[in-house]
Order: structure tokens, then sequence, then C-alpha cells
């Protein structure tokens, strides 16, 4: 099959609306050379090709960020209450005077601008080296372009137990920002460590970030993307996980435009075990899109896929997840499910679950439904006193329980479904 | 307590009269039990009276202590003291049934201006009531009825019943399904809960769930109509001699 003609100034143009970030070392300069030869190659995404077939990705794009004027700020931020190391980014410029100083045991902290200038050995093997790995077998040009422009973000190396998790916070401030930021996570050995992120960011976000988990290693990943209306973002998580690792990543989505997370998993090591977990709810004008693709190809591994969805009034969902199970992968434990609840009849979900396996001693399922709230179940909580709103609330947080329950720590699980109540009552009329 | 006048009711998506004018006055502190033949309107005589959607009134209507019931929300009804213990309760996952509980008793206790129970004021109301059923820890903290055995649903359903403290229960075939164990400890949990100021409607097929519960009415129902009333001794009759004479005698 011919690769769809694509035109090459879209492409052009997307390099070319990021300033070229300042000169880094040698091997940094190579590494963002490698992608912008990588995204000329395949081009900037287009609504014809199939990968994109669900979400038009043109305002992704476009030439200009959308407008999008920032919500005031929170009285009480997501993950506030989180005894955590806060690095915080201003429309996607890191922030010192705003930010904990970047230090903790067990945990190595350098802001990205630094690292790509410095002579990091295992930095500079694996940078871009796991985006790069993830073009294949479906290009991902958006996160070439990241690893070709990006200058901010971390460079987290976790060589022991974090005492605490390390929090990234992105404050949107400019009504036009179209930023780019870019982390690199390393889980040594038996090292663990958690990862929260939350906050608009920006009016359009491209964001990247590589995870290493090595053999015995543990990372835990909460994200809570919200909560501007009209902002874009693009995000692609790549995780590769070693012998006996564990990683588990959850994101909760409220309100935007619109988001697309990409996320690229591959099993490397035995035994290990990898969750990843999303729960969106939007009203409106919001589109998003959750993309998965899963790839086994070590033994008796067990992957997870939760997605759930919440719509209405015309809010659109999307789900495109695929495991890939390789060749001697035996033993294989496969699992994803998405699922939407239109609260209404002009929402919308499409869903693209695939299953491509080549060993024959596997245990994979996949399910998705998309339907309304059960009357059948509404009728019993109304009969027994509930109000029908909160009866309503009820049952979207059971619904989307499953997913929620993918996070391993109860007082961040709690938080999360707090505020889903908090949505759903501010949604009330 | 309850008062049902000439109740006309039908599907409301097909041309189908179910209830064809029933009839039925329920006092305070009295136990009404209703029998008849598959298809003879109890159930939906039940859910009508509850507020499930689906059903059209065409005549006639109901009160309860003088509220015309059929205009209300159903939690509205609850609020004001309705109950229906279902026929086949309903599954809720991820829906502990401890919150549900509390959700449910605070809602009505909210709507009728009472006081709400705090965490700790309601775990220990809810841990006295269980007790008597049986019901244990583990029962409460699972999602509402999922994985909860035909006996176990029914107790959550008296159980409710026990916090909420209705004026007007309803019990539709709450025997159905149970072994005689759980037979006996369901009555007794309703017997319980009898007083001078609630009344019951029981429905139900068989006259030995009314050796438990002792009704001081009996009711035969029939396509959609009341056909006969009379003491515990009609429940007695049926259970020797079926349906047929008495449907003989009406038409």
């Amino acid at each position: 099959m011919a690769a769809p003609v694509k035109d090459p100034s879209l492409t052009d143009s997307i390099l070319a609306r990021h300033a070229a970030p300042a000169k880094a070392s040698h091997w940094a300069e190579a590494t963002r050379n490698d992608a912008r030869a990588r995204l000329l190659a395949t081009g900037a995404p287009v609504r014809r090709d199939e990968y994109w077939r669900y979400t038009d990705p043109a305002p992704l794009t476009a030439d200009e960020a959308t407008d999008c004027p920032p919500l005031e700020p929170e009285t009480s931020p997501v993950f506030d209450d989180v005894d955590a190391l806060r690095l915080v980014f201003v429309d996607g410029v890191f922030a010192p005077d705003l930010s904990d100083e970047a230090a903790m045991d067990g945990v190595e902290i350098q802001p990205l601008s630094e690292a790509l200038n410095a002579d990091i050995h295992w930095a500079k093997d694996l940078y871009g080296a796991l985006e790069a790995a993830g073009q294949t077998p479906v290009a991902r040009p958006l996160a070439a372009l990241n690893t070709a422009v990006a200058a901010d973000g971390f460079v987290i190396r976790a060589t022991g137990i974090a005492p605490k998790p390390v929090h990234l916070r992105y404050l949107h401030r400019e009504d036009r920002s179209d930023v780019v930021i870019r982390h690199l996570v390393r889980v040594e050995e038996g090292a663990s460590v958690t990862i929260l992120e939350n906050g608009q960011a920006a009016s359009r976000f491209n964001k990247v970030m590589e995870i290493d988990v090595a053999n015995n290693g543990a990372c835990h990943h909460i994200r809570a993307q919200g909560r501007d209306h009209d902002r874009l973002a693009a995000t692609h998580l790549f995780a590769r996980l070693g012998t006996e690792s564990n990683f588990k990543s959850f994101t909760l989505t409220v309100n935007g435009r619109l988001t697309r997370n990409e996320a690229v998993i591959e099993f490397t090591g035995d035994d290990a075990v990898g969750h990843i977990a999303g729960c969106c709810i939007g009203d409106g004008t919001f589109h998003h899109d959750d993309t998965v693709f899963v790839t086994h190809g070590s033994l008796n591994c067990e992957s997870r896929q939760v997605f759930k969805k919440v719509l209405k009034n015309g809010a659109t969902g999307v789900f495109q997840g695929k495991i890939l199970v390789k060749e001697g992968a035996q033993k294989t434990d496969g699992y994803q499910i998405s699922q939407a609840l239109l609260l209404d009849e002009d929402s919308e979900f499409n869903a693209k679950p695939e299953l491509e396996i080549y060993a024959d001693d596997v245990a994979c399922s996949h399910g998705s439904t998309c339907g309304a709230v059960d009357e059948t179940a509404l009728f019993y909580l109304r009969s027994r006193g509930v109000p029908l709103k909160e009866a309503q609330d009820m049952m979207v947080l059971a619904f989307v329980d499953e997913a929620v329950q993918e996070i391993e720590d109860d007082q961040i699980a709690d938080e999360i479904r707090s505020r889903i109540g908090q949505w759903l009552e501010r949604r009330s009329t | 307590m309850l008062s049902i006048k000439n109740l006309q009711v039908k599907l409301e998506d097909e041309d189908k009269q179910i209830l064809k004018g029933v009839n039925l006055e329920i006092e305070p502190g009295k136990v009404h039990a209703i029998m008849g033949p598959n298809g003879s309107g109890k159930s939906t005589l039940s859910y009508v009276l509850s507020g499930k959607g689906g059903y059209e009134v065409t005549a006639g209507g109901a009160t309860m202590l003088g509220d015309d019931i059929l205009e209300m929300e159903p939690e509205e009804r609850a609020a004001a003291g309705l109950f229906l213990a279902f026929q086949y309760p309903v599954e809720i996952p991820g829906v502990g049934n401890m919150t549900f509980l509390r959700t449910a008793l605070n809602a009505q206790k909210k709507a009728r201006g009472e006081a709400e129970l705090n965490a700790a004021e309601f775990l220990k109301l809810v841990r006295a009531k269980a007790k008597d059923l049986k019901i244990d820890a583990d029962m409460l903290k699972r999602p509402v009825n999922v994985g909860f055995s035909g006996g176990e649903k029914k107790r959550n359903e008296i159980l409710q019943m026990a916090l909420l403290e209705p004026k007007m229960c309803i019990l539709d075939e709450t025997d159905s399904g149970l072994d005689v164990d759980a037979m006996k400890l369901v009555s007794e949990g309703v017997n319980a809960l009898r007083s001078e100021g609630r009344s019951f409607l029981v429905i139900t097929h068989y006259q030995r769930l009314l050796d438990h519960i002792k009704p001081d009415y009996v009711h035969i129902m029939a396509d959609g109509r009341i056909i006969e009333t009379g003491g515990p001794e009609l429940a007695l009759e049926v259970e020797n001699n079926g349906y047929a004479d008495l449907l003989a005698k009406v038409a």
C-alpha cells in the first residue's frame, strides 16, 4: 500500500512555527536532526491517515493555536494536598521561583535545557529512543516534532525509592500559548517513583514523556488534564518495561476542545505489569481521543487498558487500542476495555479495539460498549429517595470507577473521585 | 394510608391495558395481601404506585395520606413514606452498598427537613439493623446487590426498609427465590416493622408467606381487577383449590 501523498508544506510549517531551540550538545543536536528527518519522512498528520480517522488533526497542525483565554486560577488545584516535589511551568517555561528545589533522595532531577547540554550517559542513549522506536508500525509525527523542537521539561532518574511523588504542574496564562514540553524518566533497577501531572498547560500543548523502567522498577503516573474549554492537546507517553517491572498510568480529562493522548507501551522483560487507564468527561465542544498501542515481546506479562468516557451535549469520544503479542511472547495476559456512557443522543463514541497475536499460549480479551445510563438502576436508586440528579451522578461515578481503581494510591484515587463528583455537580443543568 | 380508586393503567409504548379499574383502601397499621395468577397486574400495580416509567395512567388515581402520589417523582414518593421491596432487586456495580444506603437515607431526611446522619451515626444504625437480618459487614461493603445470592438480595431489601422506616411498604413477591430459612428470616424482619402507623401491601403467589406475615385482608387480582376480598382464609382457599373457582365466579 502506497503511503498517502502529503503536503510537505504542512510539515515545514509545523516545524517552522516553533522557535529553533537553543543549540545543545552534539548528541542532542543529532537526536533532534534524526527526529526532524522522521517527521519529514512521515509528514504531518492529516485526516486521511487511517490513524487519524476519528480525530481531525487540523487544529493541532494549524499555523496558530486557537484563542483560549485561561480560566481563573483554581483555589485548590488538583494534587495540592499531596506531599510532593512540585515543579511548575508557566506556558511551557519552567518557573523555578514557583517550584520546589529540584532535589530529593533517590531521584536525580535536571531541567531538560541543562541535560541536553551535558554529557549524561544514560540520558544520551535514551532521549528520543523510545519515541523513535514507537514510530513503527504506526507513525506518530507530533511526537517526532516534539523531539525535534523541545527545549523545556525535565530529565528524571530514580535510583532508589522516591519518598514522595514528583509533581509537574502546568499553568496557562497566555491566550495563545503554543507549547512543547518533553520529559524523560528512567527508573533504575529496583527503584520506584510516582509522577503527577496537572494543569491546563497552554492553548495548544504538545507533550511527550518517555519512561524507561528497568528490571524490578516501578513507575506510577497520574495526570489530570483540565480545565480550559478551548485548549488543544496532543500528548504521547512512551514506556518500556523491563523484567518484573510495574507501570501504571491514569489520566483524568475534563473539558478541552481537543485532546489526543497516545500511549505506547512495550514489554521487553518477562513477568512485568503495565496498566494504562483513563477517564474523560466532556460536555459540548469536547473531543477526546485515547490511542493506545501495547506490544508484548516477552514472557508472562500482564497488560490492562481501561478507558471510560462520559459524554453529553454533542461531546465526542474516541478509543483506538491495540494489543500486539509478538511471536514467542507466551503466557501474555492482555485485557482491554473501552466504554462510553452517553448522557444524551447528541454524543458520539468511536472505538477501534484491535488484537494482533502471534503466540499460541496467551489470554487476551477486549470489550467495548456504548450506552445510556441504566434506567432500571436509576429507578431503583430513586425509589429509595435518591433524587434524579444525584442518582445519575452516582451512576456516572460507578461507571468510571473501574478506571479510577487503577490508581494505586487511595488518597489520590479519592481525590480524583471527588473531582469528578464536583464536575458533575457544576454541570447540573 | 393508601387509597386506590378505579386505577386504570396501560403500557406507554403499546396499546395494552394492564389495570382495568383497581380499587383498594389500606388503613394505617393493616397488612393487605394481593394474590393472583401470572399476568393479572400485581407487579404493574406496585410499579405504578412507586413511579416506574413506561406506564400511562388512563383513569382513576391513588393517594397516600391524602396526597396524589401519581403526580410525584419516585424520590418524592419515597420521601413521603412509600417503599417498594423489589421482586428483582437491581445490581448496581460500582456503587457501594453503604454509600447507597446512606445517600438514600439522608436524601429522604433532607427532603423532609430532618437532620441528616453523619458517618458515625449512620454506621451505628446500619450495623444494628443489619445484625437483626444476619447481614454481615462484607455484604454492606460490596457494590449494591452485586454477587448477592437471591436470599441476600431480599434481605438487603428488608434492610433498606428497616433503615428508611417507610409508612407504606409494598412487597413484590418478596418470597420468590427464597428457601424456607431465608423466608423465615425475611418475614421476621417484616414483622418486626409492623406497627400501628405502618401499612403493608404484600404481593405473593403463595399462601406460605402469609403463614409468616399474617395479613388482615387478602385480595385476589385477575385480569387487572380485584375480583374478591376476604380474610386470611381466602389465601388458604386459593392454596387448596387454585384460582379456577374464583375466576369462574366472575366470568
